[in-house]
């Protein structure tokens, strides 16, 4: 039996990646993830987990020495946050281009300046387009299972693609919550070796990383965007292995009391749990509001969201991040594009909130649902509103 | 190489056969054609030592020559030739 134990968010993605039984760890320290990698540097010190630990001199190096290790077929893990993030942004691309199996934990953390170490999701946005399968946790157990579930869908033959793996900084890095801890026995019976297909060796040489004439580059990337949305498939089945060795289920969108909901929130990451003590609080008062909550972020799980929606007048997208200039939050401009060829779609309402470390109530998400039905009914000339803000 | 299809790439664009960079010609890229006066040359091997892209050929006799598979046409042979008999003429489209 798996056993019940208080534990902080990091700890629960390190204790994952332990059982993992990781080769290779390769990191730079950044808040709000440092105690991800400090605890991982502590086991491979104490021989608890045999993995070659490498401290680097910055992030970019961090993403680099990853791809080094992971090109010989090593099971490769690092963790990042915001700036550290934008500093290994160009060798990200490599990463997926190469179709090599990195996963990497992101304590998602604002962008200076004003210089913030608090959570938001302006790193991971910046990021979207980068191609790693990209997923956000809820809360502590949810982080440790997803690790499993991210080297056994990554490593997977059919896939070979970087995952990323989204945990809210501080709200979700720093809290300690009661986790089930995984047994070794049903990790190693869900996650296979890592099987390479064609890993660095001296035996068999070959040439990774190389050069792509305009002759040559756009089928490439063609290859990769196939291989990248046929890697739903692979995500499903990860999720319904794991469901059948650990019992809990996992699915690309999360619904809570949507079904008959005519006013839906939309958030991702840790603050779904707040916004669902709102939606109970607003359902004694007799208001149909609903809550959904975006795990897998990409691939962009269109089928399930416009399923969710079909019946909803008005959707409130919080998003944690502010696209200046453009036409809504990141997430609330994806859903509106997604949505935008439906017969029957709800009215999308952009808020901006939870900017560095701002916390958001219960109160806050009432808040927002009331706010959106009445941009909903009356109007706005606003792409979108930033909530919270003192004037 | 040209007529390849996204269905014949492998996994990540890993290239399984060592050594194909032989294959590419880098001599299009010239925009400038070197030649020279061989009954001037001395076979000091100047050009071929400073040649950057090693596409100046020794050969049995000792001469040296362009291997003009290669040559990108930068023409550091015909500065350095000591006796000038190497020169650069811009090449003419094909």
């Amino acid at each position: 039996m798996a056993k019940k134990i208080g534990l902080e968010g990091s700890l629960a993605i390190s204790e994952a990646v332990k059982l993992s039984n990781t080769d290779v760890v390769a990191a730079y320290p950044i808040t709000p993830q440092t105690h991800i990698v400090e605890s991982l540097a502590e086991m491979v010190a104490n021989g608890e987990l045999d993995a070659e630990y490498v401290p680097v001199e910055s992030e970019h190096s961090a993403m680099s020495v990853c791809l080094g290790s992971s090109a010989t077929g090593a099971r490769t893990f690092t963790a990042t946050a915001s700036q550290g993030l934008e500093l290994m942004h160009e060798v990200l691309y490599v990463a997926s281009s190469m179709r090599l199996p990195i996963v990497m934990a992101v304590a998602n953390r604002a962008l200076s300046a004003p210089l913030s170490v608090w959570g938001d999701h302006s790193d991971v946005m910046a990021v979207r387009d980068v191609g790693w399968i990209q997923v956000f946790a809820e809360n502590a157990q949810e982080a440790h299972d997803l690790v499993l579930w991210a080297f056994r869908v990554g490593e997977d033959p059919d896939a070979l693609l970087p995952v990323m793996l989204n945990i809210d900084g501080f709200n979700l890095s720093h809290v300690t919550e009661p986790v089930l801890l995984n047994e070794q026995a049903d990790v190693d019976k869900f996650l296979p070796v890592n099987r390479y297909p064609l890993p660095l060796h001296p035996d068999k040489p070959v040439t990774m990383g190389a050069f792509g004439p305009p002759f040559i580059y756009t089928e490439a990337k063609k290859a990769q965007e196939v291989a990248f949305s046929k890697s739903k498939d692979v995500i499903m089945k990860g999720w319904d292995e794991f469901e059948q060795v650990f019992g809990r289920k996992y699915s690309p969108i999360e619904t809570y009391k949507t079904d008959d909901a005519e006013t839906l929130l939309l958030t991702m990451g840790s603050l779904s749990e707040t916004a669902s003590l709102a939606v109970d609080n607003m359902r004694d008062q007799g208001k149909k509001v609903g809550l959904l909550r975006i795990r897998l972020w990409r691939p962009f799980p269109f089928t399930e969201l416009r399923k969710a929606v079909a019946n909803t007048k008005v959707l409130v997208v919080l998003d944690r991040c502010l696209s200046i200039g453009g036409p809504g939050g990141p997430v609330a401009s994806e859903i509106r594009s997604a949505l935008y060829d439906q017969e029957k779609r709800p009215k999308v309402v952009s808020l901006i909130g939870g900017l560095g470390g701002r916390d958001v109530t219960p109160t806050d998400f009432e808040y927002m649902v009331n706010r959106g039905v009445e941009i909903a009914e009356k109007g706005s000339d606003a792409e979108y509103e930033m909530i919270g803000v003192r004037e | 190489m040209a007529d390849l299809t996204w269905k014949d790439m492998e996994i990540g664009n890993i290239v399984t056969t060592p050594g194909s960079a032989q294959s590419y010609c880098t001599g299009d890229w010239r925009s400038d054609r070197p030649s020279k006066v061989f009954e001037d040359c001395i076979k000091c091997g100047m050009c071929w030592l400073y040649c950057p892209e090693a596409a100046i050929i020794r050969k049995e006799d000792g001469m040296y020559d362009f291997d003009l598979f290669y040559c990108k046409g930068c023409g550091i042979c015909a500065e350095e030739c000591p006796k000038k008999c190497i020169s650069m003429a811009e090449e003419e489209e094909v």
